[in-house]
């Protein structure tokens, strides 16, 4: 077979060559010059371990006793604030992840929810925690409006994308019975998604637990105040105690929120 | 020569999927297999290259028993059992000449095939199937830009790629129109003839089996029921394969 050629090339993805290695030339130089900004000292870092180590160590032994009816007051407030915001997350984000997927929604509506959702996502949990605190003072409820906040947004652009993957087949076959358009969102495109949203809602659930650990710090309530606190006066083996509780409770989180996915398959 | 023998799949539950099949395929025949849904058609044909782990019963290409392989010769045994899907398993985010030489990823270090840069031979091999398959100029397209016809022709080319001895084939024609069908099936007979080959191949289409295939194997709850050259495929025999219409199959 002389005819046919024995080299092939893929196409590269940027056709022209210039381009290609220009841009790939101004990349590896700002990496190169960000790298010699940061300023790597060799003698901080060698300083640094023994002290990051010495740290380290007076969280042990932890002390669950001494403070304990503190640490299991902060873990319960957690736990409600964490669960509110999650169901009020879920609440709000589900209307609001329709209106944000592009198949069902108006361009108008779109836009708008889309929009809100930007929003919620773009402002960092602890800086909507300060805002709230400041505008409804210490403690968790301001926590638990941070969490459906960040929540909101969270379920609603990830639960979008997923009615926008939808099979199609099943929308036209709905849309053809004469089904109204709820009826439609409830028949064609549920169950579909179904699977994911519960996940997402679980996964959520458990990040809501994990930052109300932070937003304490703000004054937020939850077990964050209590891990603060126990800083704040350098005890260190109730902070430790803590910190082994939230681990404990994101663990038992995981492993329920993975058993029940794999029930609703 | 594919030689399968008392070959069985149970799944978790249920009857088994194949009971104790017997079948030998010489070099050059295309075996066309129909049978209800569910017969266990599909689970012959990924038993035979170890897709599906066979329970019991052997596999032999060539003298070689494919069921008694390591992992490491499963994979040796499998460059020589090329392998073409319905719904055509192409990589669509690929182009057209990435998808035909990862026919020959069993043959190529990892680096070559990291970089592309697959040997001349292996290259100008994949411009002649190109052209062989009536897709001379596709080579830089992608994938996903093709039809369905041009995708399965696609999916030939990669097969061929492997230098297989054996084509297995589950239903090639289920997603295509019935006159690419019948293209895709003749070119299937015709490169088989050119190259000797073995094949068995899946198919719903009764007719499309009578016309093509030189000999016609019904299964029916994973048992072979008939096994005849196609002119002996009766009314009673199409019954037997399929059960009759008031009956559930």
């Amino acid at each position: 077979m002389p005819e046919y050629p024995d080299v092939w090339r893929k196409p590269p993805f940027i056709a022209s060559a210039w381009l290609r290695w220009g841009i790939g030339f101004a990349v590896a130089l700002y990496l190169a010059t960000a790298i010699g900004s940061v300023n790597i000292n060799w003698v901080r870092l060698s300083v640094g371990l023994p002290r990051g180590w010495r740290f380290l160590t007076s969280f042990f032994p932890p002390d669950f006793l001494s403070r304990g009816d503190e640490i299991l007051e902060g873990l319960e407030e957690s736990l409600a604030m964490t669960v509110t915001a999650t169901a009020a997350g879920v609440a709000l984000g589900i209307p609001l992840g329709l209106g944000a997927a592009r198949n069902l929604a108006a361009r108008p509506v779109y836009l708008v929810c889309r929009t809100i959702i930007a929003g919620s996502r773009t402002l960092q949990e602890l800086i909507v925690a300060i805002f709230f605190v400041k505008m409804f003072g210490f403690g968790p409820f301001a926590g638990m409006l941070t969490l459906t906040f960040s929540s909101v947004g969270f379920i609603a652009k990830l639960i979008a994308e997923r009615i926008e993957a939808v099979d199609t087949a099943p929308l036209d076959a709905i849309r053809s019975t004469g089904a109204s358009w709820l009826q439609w969102v409830n028949y064609a495109i549920q169950p579909q998604v179904m699977p994911r949203l519960v996940g997402l809602s679980l996964y959520r659930l458990d990040i809501n637990f994990r930052e109300s650990a932070v937003l304490g710090i703000v004054g937020a309530g939850g077990i964050g105040a209590t891990l603060n606190t126990s800083l704040d006066r350098y005890e260190y083996s109730t902070a430790a105690a803590i910190l082994l509780s939230i681990v404990a409770i994101v663990l038992v989180a995981e492993y329920a929120s993975g058993s029940i996915r794999e029930r609703l398959r | 020569m594919l030689r399968l023998t008392g070959l069985t799949k149970r799944y978790d539950r249920g009857d088994p999927a194949l009971n104790g099949v017997d079948l030998v395929v010489p070099d050059g025949e295309v075996v066309a297999l129909i049978g209800p849904s569910g017969a266990g058609k599909s689970t012959l044909i990924r038993c035979t290259n170890r897709l599906v782990e066979p329970t019991s019963g052997s596999v032999e290409l060539d003298g070689e028993v494919i069921t008694a392989l390591s992992s490491a010769g499963l994979r040796v045994a499998r460059r020589r059992m090329g392998m073409i899907f319905q719904e055509f398993a192409l990589i669509e985010r690929l182009t057209v000449m990435e998808n035909v030489l990862s026919g020959r990823l069993g043959y190529v270090g990892f680096w070559a095939s990291w970089f592309r840069r697959f040997p001349p031979e292996d290259v100008r091999q994949a411009f002649h199937y190109l052209d062989r398959v009536g897709l001379a100029g596709f080579e830089n397209k992608r994938a996903d830009a093709l039809s369905g016809g041009q995708r399965q022709r696609v999916g030939i080319a990669r097969a061929l790629m492997q230098s297989p001895a054996l084509l297995l084939v589950d239903e090639p024609t289920a997603s295509l129109d019935p006159r690419t069908s019948r293209q895709i099936m003749r070119l299937i007979l015709e490169l088989c003839g050119e190259r000797g080959l073995a094949a068995i191949v899946n198919i719903h289409d009764v007719a499309l089996a009578r016309e093509f295939a030189h000999r016609i194997v019904g299964l029916r709850k994973g048992v072979v029921v008939f096994d005849g050259k196609p002119e002996a495929l009766t009314p009673d025999a199409l019954t037997t394969i399929y059960g009759s219409e008031e009956t559930d199959a």
